[in-house]
C-alpha cells in the first residue's frame, strides 16, 4: 500500500481545446509521483466516467476553460453516484467565475482552481485528501 | 580589433571574460571592460531578476540573464554582436523595399496607422451586434468577429455536443439569417471585417459573403480576413473536425476562389498567436507558424495555383508577449524571412508576395487573474512591441481576460490603450524607430538564424503535416511550456502580483453569460428548419458531398477548379443550411479526426 502511487485522470471535457493547462498539471502530477492518465480532447461525461473506473482512479482534474462547467460538471459528478464511486476526489480547473464556485461544490466537487494557481498547492491539496496512498512524500 | 576567443576554463577564472564569448570586442570595449566593468562587478556582483536559481545561473554559478523564452541576453551590446559583413544596406535596407526589417510602408504609420480592431463575440447575434456598433462609436477601425465553441466546431447551437457552450466563448452563428443579425446596419463595403473560424471557415465566409451581397456591396471590394490557419489548431488550438489532408483541400479551395472573386479579402491569417498561448517560445511561434505558411503555399501549388496570385492574400498572425525587444525582434524577422522564402524558395517575382502583413494580439496567456488591473500596464507594453515591429492591425486584450470575455469598461480600455499608443507616445512618427539598435539587430539576426534552422528539421520531417502526425511541434510546444511555468512557480520569472507582490483581493465584476442564449438560439433554428424549404437544403448539401468527395485540379486559367467547394457552400447557405448541417455533410464524405495526446 505504501507503494501505490496515487492515481490521477487529467479530463477535458467539452468542446475546448485549450489544453496547455491540462497538460501542464498532468506533467507536474507525474513528475510529483503520481500515476497520471490523460483522457485527451471532448470527452463527454461518460467517457470520463467510463475511464476514471476502467483505470481505478482516486482523483479525477477536469479542466474547463469555455464556461460550460454548469452543464458538464453535474452530469460527472450524477455518473459518479451512479456508479458509486462517490469516494473519487473531483477537482475542477480553470476559468470558473466566483459566483459558480459554491453551486459546484454543492455537486461535490472537492476544490476549484482558478487561474494562477500554484502546480504545487494543487499537489499538496490532492496528497493531503487522498489517504493511504503514501507515496514518495516531497522525494 | 580581433582579439582571441575564449575557452570555458578561461572565462571562469577571468570575471570580464564573458565580453570575448562568442564575439571579438574592440580595444575601446576591451579597455572599457577593464578599467570600469571589471571594478563594478567586484564591488557590485550582477543579480538575477527572480531567484538565484535554476535558469538564472550560469555553469559557474553567476547571474544568468535571459529573455522569457530562455534566450541568453549580454549585459550591453556593442558593433561586435553584430555580423562581421554588417551593413545597414545590407541587412537593414529601406522600409518598403528588401529584406523588409525596417517595414513593408515606406512611410510608416505616417501614412496609415496600424488597424485598431478588437476581437469581439458573445452570446447571441444581435448582443454582438450591438457591441460592434458600440465599438465603431469609439474609434474601433476594424471588426473581428468571435465565434463560440459550437460554432468553431461546425455544431448547431441544438446540438447535443453544444450543451453548455452556446454563446460563451464568442458569439453564436448557426445560420445565413444569424449572419445577417450580426451586421445589420454595418456596412461591409467599408467595415473591414476579420473573423477567427478555422475548420468551419468556409461555411463561415459563405455566409459573410451572401450578407455582404444581399447588402449590395461588389466583392471585389470587400475586405477583411479569415482565419481559416487549420495548421496551428492541429498544432496547439485544437480546434478542428476533418483529418488533415482534406481540411487542408478545403483551405486550398478557399485560396483559390478568393484569388478569383474576391481579389481584396485576406483568405488566411497564419497564426502564431495560439501556438504561443499553447506556451511556445518565441522562436518557436515565429518558426512553427512560417513554417505553416511553407506548407500553404506548398499545397496550393500541388493544386497548380501560381504564388504570385494568391501568395499576396496570405496574411499572419502573432502575439505580442511579455518581453519587449525579443518581441519586436520576431515581427523584424518575420517579414525578413517570409520576404526571403517566397522569394528564394518558391520563385515569387511580384513584391507583393514577399511583403508579411500581419496582426498582432497581446498575449491573453500572460494576463493573469489576480490584480487584474495590472494587465492594463502589461496589455500596453505588449502592444507597444507590435508597434514598434510594424504591425498591421491590433488587437489588445482587456485587463480581465483570465476572468470572463470582457466588460463593456474593459473593452473600451483596450481600445483606449491602442489610442493612447497611436496618439499620445509619438511612436508612429517616424519608420522603425528602434533601427539599428546593437541589442534589437543581434536578436532579429538570432530569431532568423533560429527559424531556419527549424525549417530544416521540419523538411527533413516531410513538412508540417507530417511533422504534426508524428507529434513533433506539439511536443517541443509542451516542453517549452512545462519549463516556463516550473521556473515561474520558483519564482526564477517573477509575475507581478502572483509569486510576488500578491495581495488579497475582492473579486472583480465580469461578464456573465447564462443559458438564455442557447434557448434562443434552438427556438430559432426550429422556426428555421420549418420555414425554409428543405428540399433545397437537401439538394445543396448533395452536391456539396458530391464536389468534396472530387479531387480538385485547377487548369490554369481563369476558371476554378470544378470540384472546388466554395461555391457549393456559398449555394448550401443561401438555402438556410445551417453551420452544423454543413459541416455533418463534411464529415460524412471526409470523417473526423482525434489526435494522440502528448503529455
Amino acid at each position: 500500500m505504501a507503494d501505490a502511487k496515487i492515481r490521477v485522470l487529467v479530463a477535458k471535457p467539452g468542446l475546448d481545446g485549450h489544453d496547455r493547462g491540462a497538460k501542464v498539471i498532468a506533467r507536474a502530477l507525474r513528475d510529483a509521483g503520481m500515476e497520471v492518465i490523460y483522457t485527451g480532447l471532448r470527452q463527454t461525461p461518460e467517457m470520463i466516467v467510463s475511464a476514471a473506473l476502467q483505470e481505478d482512479v482516486q482523483v479525477i482534474g477536469l479542466s474547463i476553460l469555455s464556461g460550460a462547467h454548469n452543464a458538464i460538471v453535474p452530469r460527472v459528478m450524477d455518473l459518479l453516484r451512479q456508479n458509486q464511486m462517490d469516494d473519487v476526489l473531483v477537482l475542477v480547473g480553470g476559468i470558473i467565475p466566483d459566483q459558480d464556485i459554491d453551486n459546484l461544490k454543492k455537486q461535490g466537487v472537492a476544490a476549484i482552481f482558478q487561474p494562477g494557481t500554484a502546480m504545487d498547492d494543487i499537489v499538496q491539496f490532492i496528497r493531503s485528501k487522498v489517504r493511504g496512498a503514501g507515496v514518495t512524500f516531497a522525494g | 580589433m580581433a582579439e582571441k576567443k575564449l575557452g570555458k576554463q578561461e572565462v571562469a577564472d577571468n570575471p570580464i571574460a564573458d565580453i570575448f564569448e562568442k564575439r571579438c570586442p574592440s580595444a575601446a570595449e576591451k579597455k572599457w571592460a577593464e578599467e570600469t566593468l571589471a571594478p563594478t562587478l567586484e564591488k557590485n556582483p550582477e543579480r538575477p531578476i527572480g531567484a538565484p536559481t535554476g535558469v538564472n545561473l550560469d555553469e559557474q554559478g553567476r547571474a544568468r540573464f535571459t529573455t522569457i523564452s530562455g534566450v541568453p541576453i549580454r549585459r550591453l551590446y556593442t558593433p561586435a554582436d553584430l555580423p562581421e559583413d554588417w551593413s545597414e544596406e545590407k541587412y537593414l535596407g529601406y522600409p518598403g523595399r528588401p529584406p523588409f526589417t525596417r517595414g513593408i510602408h515606406a512611410t510608416g504609420y505616417r501614412g496609415k496607422l496600424f488597424t485598431m480592431r478588437q476581437f469581439s463575440g458573445f452570446a447571441s447575434p444581435e448582443e454582438t451586434n450591438r457591441r460592434y456598433k458600440y465599438l465603431l462609436e469609439h474609434g474601433g477601425g476594424g471588426l473581428s468577429v468571435a465565434f463560440d465553441l459550437p460554432t468553431l466546431m461546425g455544431y448547431d447551437s441544438d446540438h447535443p455536443a453544444s450543451e453548455g457552450e452556446v454563446g460563451k466563448c464568442g458569439v453564436a452563428i448557426d445560420s445565413l439569417e444569424d449572419m445577417e443579425i450580426l451586421f445589420n446596419g454595418i456596412d461591409l463595403e467599408k467595415t473591414t471585417v476579420s473573423m477567427t473560424i478555422n475548420s468551419p471557415a468556409s461555411v463561415l465566409w459563405a455566409m459573410y459573403l451572401v450578407v455582404a451581397e444581399k447588402q449590395g456591396a461588389d466583392w471585389k471590394q470587400i475586405s477583411g480576413t479569415i482565419q481559416n490557419d487549420i495548421l496551428k489548431e492541429y498544432i496547439a488550438q485544437k480546434e478542428y473536425i476533418y483529418p488533415p489532408a482534406p481540411s487542408m483541400r478545403l483551405v486550398i479551395d478557399t485560396f483559390e476562389f478568393g484569388s478569383k472573386f474576391t481579389p481584396r479579402f485576406n483568405t488566411i491569417s497564419i497564426s502564431g498567436y495560439h501556438i504561443r498561448e499553447a506556451g511556445s517560445t518565441a522562436l518557436q511561434e515565429l518558426a512553427f507558424t512560417l513554417y505553416d505558411g511553407i506548407e500553404y503555399v506548398e499545397w496550393a501549388r500541388k493544386r497548380g495555383l501560381e504564388v504570385d496570385e494568391f501568395g499576396p492574400r496570405l496574411s499572419f498572425f502573432f502575439n505580442a508577449h511579455n518581453d519587449f525587444f525579443e518581441e519586436i525582434a520576431k515581427y523584424r524577422a518575420a517579414r525578413k524571412i517570409w520576404a526571403r522564402v517566397m522569394k528564394e524558395r518558391f520563385g515569387a517575382q511580384s513584391q507583393r508576395t514577399w511583403l508579411m502583413r500581419f496582426h498582432t494580439q497581446t498575449a491573453g496567456v500572460s494576463l493573469p487573474a489576480q490584480q487584474p488591473m495590472n494587465n492594463i500596464a502589461r496589455v500596453a507594453l505588449q502592444a507597444l512591441a507590435a508597434v514598434l515591429g510594424g504591425t498591421q492591425s491590433l488587437h489588445c486584450d482587456s485587463y480581465d481576460e483570465a476572468l470572463a470575455l470582457p466588460t463593456e469598461e474593459a473593452a473600451r480600455i483596450a481600445l483606449r490603450t491602442q489610442q493612447i499608443i497611436a496618439y499620445e507616445s509619438g511612436v508612429t512618427q517616424t519608420v522603425d524607430p528602434l533601427g539599428g539598435s546593437y541589442f534589437l539587430e543581434n536578436l532579429t539576426l538570432q530569431m532568423e538564424s533560429g527559424a531556419f534552422d527549424y525549417f530544416g528539421k521540419l523538411d527533413s520531417m516531410g513538412g508540417m503535416v507530417k511533422a504534426i502526425e508524428r507529434g513533433y511541434p506539439q511536443k517541443e510546444i509542451a516542453e517549452a511550456s512545462y519549463q516556463y511555468q516550473r521556473a515561474a512557480e520558483a519564482k526564477e520569472k517573477i509575475v507581478v502580483g502572483v509569486n510576488e507582490f500578491a495581495i488579497e483581493e475582492e473579486p472583480p465584476q465580469i461578464l456573465y453569460i447564462d443559458e438564455t442564449v442557447a434557448r434562443q438560439q434552438a427556438a430559432k433554428l426550429k422556426a428555421l428548419r420549418a420555414r425554409r424549404s428543405n428540399d433545397e437544403v437537401k439538394r445543396g448539401l448533395d452536391a456539396l458531398k458530391k464536389a468534396a468527395s472530387r479531387e480538385p485540379q485547377s487548369d490554369g486559367n481563369s476558371a476554378i477548379s470544378p470540384a472546388n467547394t466554395m461555391p457549393y457552400i456559398i449555394d448550401a447557405v443561401r438555402a438556410y443550411a445551417t453551420v452544423g448541417e454543413i459541416c455533418d455533410a463534411l464529415r460524412q464524405v471526409y470523417g473526423g479526426y482525434t489526435e494522440t495526446s502528448i503529455t
